[in-house]
């Protein structure tokens, strides 16, 4: 009975050891399979890709760069918009909130995550451009001798859809950054107490102590603006066009992949356009590692006591 | 019995029941283009009433993945808005036949303030403003063209699909046709590097882009113009007449290019010749292998084929089609005699 009841503990840990291989397995057959099928395009643009702006589909003449700005662009006016609010989420839930209150606030937040992608697209288009195109007809003259809010009152295009990719993060950042900040040992802020400082304070050196968690907590964020696809698309304006304006349509990786992929009828075309796919993958794919490595870092310490008492001589350094 | 006996009878049974069902449901599948599926599916269902038998699965994951997917004979029959290229017939399993079902146009939609009227445009000045080398509403050529209409000096916005389209395919077709210019810097197909204009996902896309930005312009689906309200203009044909779109001048544009249509049906009927025919105007095509592998398939897609060209043309209105003119089906009633079903 012992010995069958062994062997079935084997055969399970055999078993969910395979699956578990073959999520790594998959991530692998994913980048080689996208590689190989991109390989047109790499032989016949080279770096090249990257390095020009023309999308011509009916020459079959293919640069990318356009696509990389704009998603990183979006990406990271949305990091700039959405970690503030996120972490001031974070906190009032993990420290100021009465009892009572945090665990509606945890909900709403985390619905907010659940709302599909192409209903914030809509909401974008009925609700937010319009918004944006009255903000940008506003804005006065000498605003748009700036490069940064220059071009005419469109609506969609940048602004848009950081406002919309900022929305979207807000639930994932402050989520994470709120389980990180609960990680933080509750004798920091008893010693900080202890010291004399004042509520804010004590929360500021929370704030310190997670300060590796919460980084890893915003990339995680980041790296989910950079893969949304329906509703940047709705509301960037789709176009191929560098341009350091907020008011200006630009494009993305993924809004270029949902637009353009199912009508893509030459080789080449496919080839360019799985190239981009490619390439989106591996930035997401280094964007949530080194997130998830920052977070891990920071969860592991908290619990090993060693460790976690070399931090305040490391603070009393700094 | 034994009973590892009596489940291998069970499963020899039922296998035998299976076999019998499928040798009665005859079920074809096809993919492609998006713009005629709304016909396709009301074509499929309705068929399927009268011969419950035939089951035909359509997926309309776009032109360009149709045509992939029957080069790869992957489905049975695919289907396109714009024919397949002399490229793409070599590359494929066999000769393959391009059968026009349905019509559709394309028409200029414009939102500016403070003018209702419907504005006239000829195929140059669409080319330009798409060019953007006209850039205010009251540039000459457009006031010209449209007297008593009081057009603002606000800037052109303009709006075009984000997304591979056949509506694209159709619009461009008809600029290039116009415009040498627009031959030479954009060019044709489903979708071409845009000189100027912010992009749109869908015929909706483009559709909420022109309803929500003032003096802005952009082109859709005929049917989408009018369920949406939104105003289109008329355009100059051949014949020197300014033509709104409707199902009555888009049909008119097919039967006046019949008399030239090529064999294998292949033909762009963007600015065609004649009097009252709509410019912007276009067939969208079913695709099928001259000599397909599944004989009995090919039997009953032939049917169905000789079933849409007729009695199936009479739902095409109310879905926003034009339905063929008379000798165009004539004439793929014979070129189905081609494809081989036995």
């Amino acid at each position: 009975m012992g010995g069958k009841a062994r062997t079935g503990d084997l055969g399970f840990r055999l078993g969910t050891g395979v699956f578990a291989l073959a999520l790594v397995l998959l991530v692998v057959a994913i980048g080689y399979e996208l590689t190989r099928q991109s390989m047109l395009s790499i032989e016949k643009f080279g770096w090249n890709f990257w390095r020009t702006t023309t999308w011509d589909p009916v020459t079959g003449d293919f640069g990318a760069l356009p696509f990389l700005w704009g998603t990183l662009y979006s990406s990271f006016l949305a990091l700039v918009l959405s970690t503030p609010v996120a972490l001031g989420i974070a906190v009032f839930i993990s420290e100021l909130a009465p009892g009572r209150l945090r665990q509606p606030l945890v909900f709403l937040t985390e619905l907010l995550a659940a709302i599909p992608s192409i209903v914030y697209g809509l909401w974008g288009i009925f609700v937010l451009v319009p918004v944006v195109r009255a903000m940008e007809t506003a804005a006065p003259d000498w605003l748009r001798q700036i490069p940064l809010f220059s071009g005419p009152p469109l609506g969609v295009g940048m602004l848009a859809a950081g406002v919309i990719l900022a929305i979207m993060i807000v639930p994932f950042t402050a989520s994470v950054a709120r389980e990180v900040l609960k990680s933080v040992p509750i004798a920091q802020r008893e010693g900080a107490y202890a010291l004399g400082a004042t509520r804010f304070e004590a929360i500021r050196a929370a704030l310190y102590y997670a300060r590796t968690g919460i980084i890893g907590a915003v990339m995680l964020g980041f790296g989910r603006a950079l893969g949304e696809t329906m509703a940047v698309t709705m509301v960037i304006g789709n176009t191929p066009r560098i341009s350091a304006s907020l008011f200006a349509p630009q494009y993305t990786m993924a809004a270029v992949l949902a637009n353009e992929f199912t009508e893509a009828d030459t080789d080449l075309y496919l080839n360019a356009l799985i190239e981009i796919g490619l390439v989106l993958f591996i930035i997401t794919l280094f964007i949530n590692g080194l997130s998830r490595l920052l977070i891990w870092s920071m969860a592991r310490p908290a619990k090993a006591l060693g460790v976690a008492s070399t931090v305040p001589a490391e603070e009393s350094a700094a | 019995m034994k009973p590892i006996q009596k489940v291998l009878a069970t499963i020899a049974a039922i296998a035998v029941m299976v076999g019998a069902v499928a040798a009665q449901t005859m079920k074809i599948t096809g993919a492609g283009a998006t713009f005629p599926y709304p016909i396709y599916s009301k074509w499929f269902s309705e068929y399927n009433k009268l011969h419950p038998t035939v089951e035909i699965n359509y997926q309309s994951i776009g032109s360009g993945g149709g045509i992939r997917q029957l080069t790869n004979q992957t489905v049975f029959f695919g289907a396109t808005d714009g024919p397949m290229t002399n490229d793409q017939l070599v590359a494929a399993a066999g000769r393959v036949l391009h059968l026009p079902t349905v019509l559709g146009g394309v028409v200029p939609v414009y939102n500016i303030p403070g003018v209702t009227a419907e504005l006239k445009f000829t195929g140059p000045v669409l080319a330009n403003i798409f060019l953007g080398t006209i850039t205010k509403w009251n540039d000459p050529a457009i006031t010209a063209l449209n007297p008593g209409v009081n057009l603002p000096g606000s800037d052109i916005i303009v709006a075009h699909r984000s997304d591979g389209s056949g509506t694209t395919y159709i619009w461009v077709d008809y600029l290039a046709k116009v415009s040498p210019e627009w031959k030479r810097r954009a060019g044709v197909a489903t979708a071409v590097n845009w000189p100027v204009g912010i992009g749109g996902k869908g015929n909706e896309g483009v559709t909420g882009l022109v309803k929500q930005t003032p003096s802005s312009i952009g082109y859709v689906e005929l049917i989408y113009a009018v369920q949406n309200k939104i105003s289109y203009g008329s355009v100059q044909n051949m014949a020197g007449e300014f033509v709104a779109a409707s199902l009555e001048s888009v049909t008119a544009a097919a039967a006046a290019a019949a008399a030239g249509m090529p064999a294998d049906f292949r033909v762009s009927i963007t600015n065609a010749p004649g009097r009252g025919v709509y410019p912007i105007s276009s067939f969208t095509w079913l695709l099928l292998y001259e000599n397909p592998r599944d004989k009995a398939q090919a039997k009953v897609m032939v049917e169905f084929v000789k079933w849409a060209l007729t009695d199936g043309q009479k739902y095409a209105a109310e879905l926003g089609y034009s339905p063929l003119p008379a000798n165009v089906v004539q004439m793929e009633m014979a070129a189905l005699a081609k494809i081989k079903i036995g």
